[in-house]
């Protein structure tokens, strides 16, 4: 076991899977010399050259792109869109050609492309630097989206993600980057979880409450707050957003009967949404309350200085879960 | 028989092809090798790369133009008689993607749009297969690895990225192969070809860029693409230029060994403009005497690419009475099998929409399809099922 990083651990999982398969290639703006400009790949272009760690022009289309060519030729590349905000110019690429081509080929043209994302707000950034675009994806059938939690988690998946014959997307907490953590670094892929399963972080008996990402650490904050109350809460660490592991929530749902789910993106159309219609769907006789959302809003990502207001906080989050118990809360005198 | 290099070695003009006067050259004049009244014209610098095209190969690219020609016939037709849900007809582009086609190596890899049909049938892809998307049987109907050559890619200009990916997969691999991207004129104005032309520009990459300027896309003209030749644009990416005649298939052929030399010696990537013009509708889905004058379809056809060829060949008689009935049986037998093969194509099975998806298990679409086949089960029969499913 080792401390590092979040941002160390991703770097530590992209140097391995580039030593152990040489068809593994890094591209991406400034990931070279600079190392991103979150320093994940620091290193690995002088360690490994210039036509394993590519750094490319400025045009997320044409990195987008050019890695589905790559991809026909055998090659496993490992994208890093260098902001949230700008995947937008290549979701062309990503949805309609990306996620389709296998399908597209009835299984003949394989696209184990993984696609880097730094997400998420909290950093004081400006405007296109924290959103959360994980919804886009999840909608698009072929891709896989992943989001982590935690360094150990970071070094792993990052590793069974590119390693995967699927394109998978790789939701990067930024503002965990710093965070530290125990990484076993000589962890066996096949002995570790499974890429697309949910984790129990906390284990409880009153609510169910999901997170993942960059509110993972909120919601066991808010479960150890809630604790002190006498609420015992069970906190999930989503970590595959598509698919979603619903043996896992529903095996949760039913024992405590509540679901809470939280996430920095908007509410409407959101990952919140799709999981409170499908856990009622399967769960509906073993829920004592509607399923609760504690999002952000739907507003385009809001100026650093009131982006707190936006973000779900330990608070908004306890305010949900009493909102689950029936317990008195912001919303207590409304109907409906 | 053209899949080879022509002109390696003992071509003064060509070499490697990436001389410091090749480099420099754009768009400029429109290259000819043969003229629309059949004559055959001489070209310093393009002759050489044709030279060993002798009087049989010449006649097989009749062959072949007239083939892709009937292709093209035969699918508006089965398109007309309900057969085809939508057809995108090459009428008229014959020389560009035949002469173009012709020039690769088969372990060069083509990454075609919708129209590039001729291309497809010159790489082995059977006629059938063609048509199997627009019949709506398969989203594409071909394995890209079985004769190197993408799928037909309906997002205007995304191909020119695959390519330029593929040509760095070339490069890391120290390979001598080459990857194609072909596109039409309206596609020089999506941000994909312009990002592509910068790839491969800055690592160099043995890509050709085949842009068929066929004058329209759908109904919007050329000159509203393009403020200046097409060709031209090349040049401020850095990527060496041809703008040749398209209708012309030695010119096309020509240019397209320059270019595929000069990526497979290390020279980086070159941008053809095939000048030629869609004589058809852009799908059979919309009506061109709607957009253009039809003046402009006559002074088109006077440059028609198969009898042009036709005429080189009757001025240098080889159009002999055998060739044209072999030409003519091939062309009909070719006809023949594309409609038996798209009128008895298999129909797909309602499942088969859940199959490749994804390479590895995926849980809730599993549950999905488990869902939907016990829903198809209980009409007792799932055949039955899928048809009334059809009929609402």
């Amino acid at each position: 076991m080792t401390q590092m990083t979040f941002a160390r651990a991703i770097n530590a999982g992209l140097r391995k899977s580039l030593e152990n398969d040489p068809k593994v290639i890094l591209m991406g703006e400034d990931i070279g010399a600079l190392g991103g400009v979150f320093r994940v790949t620091d290193g690995l272009q002088k360690d490994f050259g210039k036509h394993r760690v590519v750094d490319t022009p400025l045009a997320e289309s044409g990195i987008m792109g050019t890695a589905v060519g790559l991809a026909y030729r055998g090659y496993r590349p490992v994208v890093e869109i260098q902001f949230d905000g700008f995947i937008y110019p290549a979701f062309d690429q990503i949805v309609s050609q990306v996620a389709k081509m296998h399908y597209r080929t009835q299984g003949a043209v394989k696209m184990p492309i993984t696609i880097r994302v730094p997400f998420g707000g909290g950093i004081g950034s400006p405007e296109h630097h924290s959103e959360s675009p994980e919804a886009y994806f999840t909608h698009t059938s072929g891709l896989r989206v992943v989001s982590v939690s935690n360094p150990q988690d970071a070094h792993t998946m990052i590793q069974q993600a590119i390693a995967s014959d699927d394109p998978v997307l790789y939701f990067e907490p930024k503002r965990r980057y710093h965070d530290k953590g125990e990484v076993d670094e000589s962890l066996d892929l096949g002995a570790a979880l499974s890429l697309e399963r949910a984790r129990v972080v906390t284990e409880g008996k009153d609510v169910t409450l999901l997170a993942y990402g960059p509110l993972v650490k909120t919601a066991k904050d808010a479960a150890l707050a809630a604790a002190d109350e006498g609420i015992s809460i069970e906190v999930i660490d989503l970590r595959s957003l598509a698919p979603l592991d619903f043996a896992t929530l529903e095996a949760s749902v039913r024992k405590t009967g509540r679901l809470v789910i939280t996430h920095e993106a908007s509410q409407t159309g959101g990952l919140g949404a799709e999981v409170a219609a499908s856990i009622t769907e399967r769960c509906f006789y073993h829920l004592e309350a509607a399923p609760v959302r504690v999002t952000g809003f739907d507003v385009p990502y809001p100026y650093s200085k009131v982006e707190m207001h936006h973000l779900p906080s330990l608070d908004r989050i306890l305010d949900g879960v009493d909102r689950a118990l029936g317990r008195p809360n912001s919303l207590s005198g409304l109907e409906g | 028989m053209f899949t080879d290099d022509a002109g390696k070695g003992g071509i003064a003009a060509g070499g490697p092809g990436n001389s410091a006067e090749s480099n420099r050259r754009t768009g400029g004049d429109l290259v000819q090798l043969i003229t629309p009244g059949g004559e055959r014209v001489s070209h310093p610098e393009f002759d050489p790369w044709v030279r060993d095209v002798n009087d049989e190969q010449l006649g097989a690219l009749y062959e072949d133009m007239v083939v892709i020609r009937r292709i093209d016939a035969e699918a508006t037709a089965l398109q007309r008689q309900g057969e085809l849900a939508l057809w995108p007809p090459l009428l008229g582009q014959e020389a560009s993607q035949i002469g173009s086609a012709r020039a690769l190596r088969d372990d060069d890899f083509v990454f075609p749009s919708y129209r590039d049909n001729g291309v497809a049938y010159c790489r082995g892809v059977r006629p059938e297969a063609i048509v199997k998307a627009w019949r709506g049987n398969a989203l594409a109907g071909w394995d890209p690895f079985t004769v190197n050559v993408a799928t037909q890619q309906i997002i205007i200009g995304a191909q020119t990225l695959h390519a330029t990916g593929y040509a760095m997969g070339i490069q890391n691999d120290g390979a001598d192969s080459v990857a194609v991207a072909y596109f039409g004129d309206g596609a020089t104005s999506e941000g994909d070809v312009n990002e592509a032309l910068v790839f491969a520009a800055s690592f160099q990459a043995p890509v050709v860029f085949i842009c068929q300027n066929n004058h329209w896309a759908i109904s919007e003209p050329v000159r509203l693409q393009s403020h200046i030749q097409i060709a031209d644009r090349a040049a401020g990416f850095g990527i060496p230029s041809m703008r040749v005649d398209g209708n012309d298939v030695l010119a096309v052929m020509a240019a397209t060994r320059i270019a595929t030399n000069r990526a497979r010696h290390g020279g980086g990537p070159t941008f053809i403009e095939a000048v030629t013009y869609r004589m058809g509708p852009h799908t059979t889905a919309d009506d061109p005497t709607r957009y253009r004058d039809a003046n402009e379809l006559e002074d088109w056809a006077a440059k028609d690419p198969i009898a042009r060829l036709k005429s080189l060949l009757e001025r240098k008689g080889l159009l002999t009475e055998a060739l044209e009935t072999a030409v003519a049986a091939k062309a009909d037998a070719v006809a023949k099998a594309l409609r038996a093969g798209t009128i008895n194509m298999p129909e797909p099975q309602p499942l088969d929409i859940f199959k490749h998806v994804y390479s590895t298990p995926h849980a809730p679409l599993e549950r999905q399809q488990d869902h939907y086949s016990r829903y198809l089960a209980s009409f007792g029969d799932p055949a039955e099922a899928a048809s009334e499913e059809g009929a609402r």
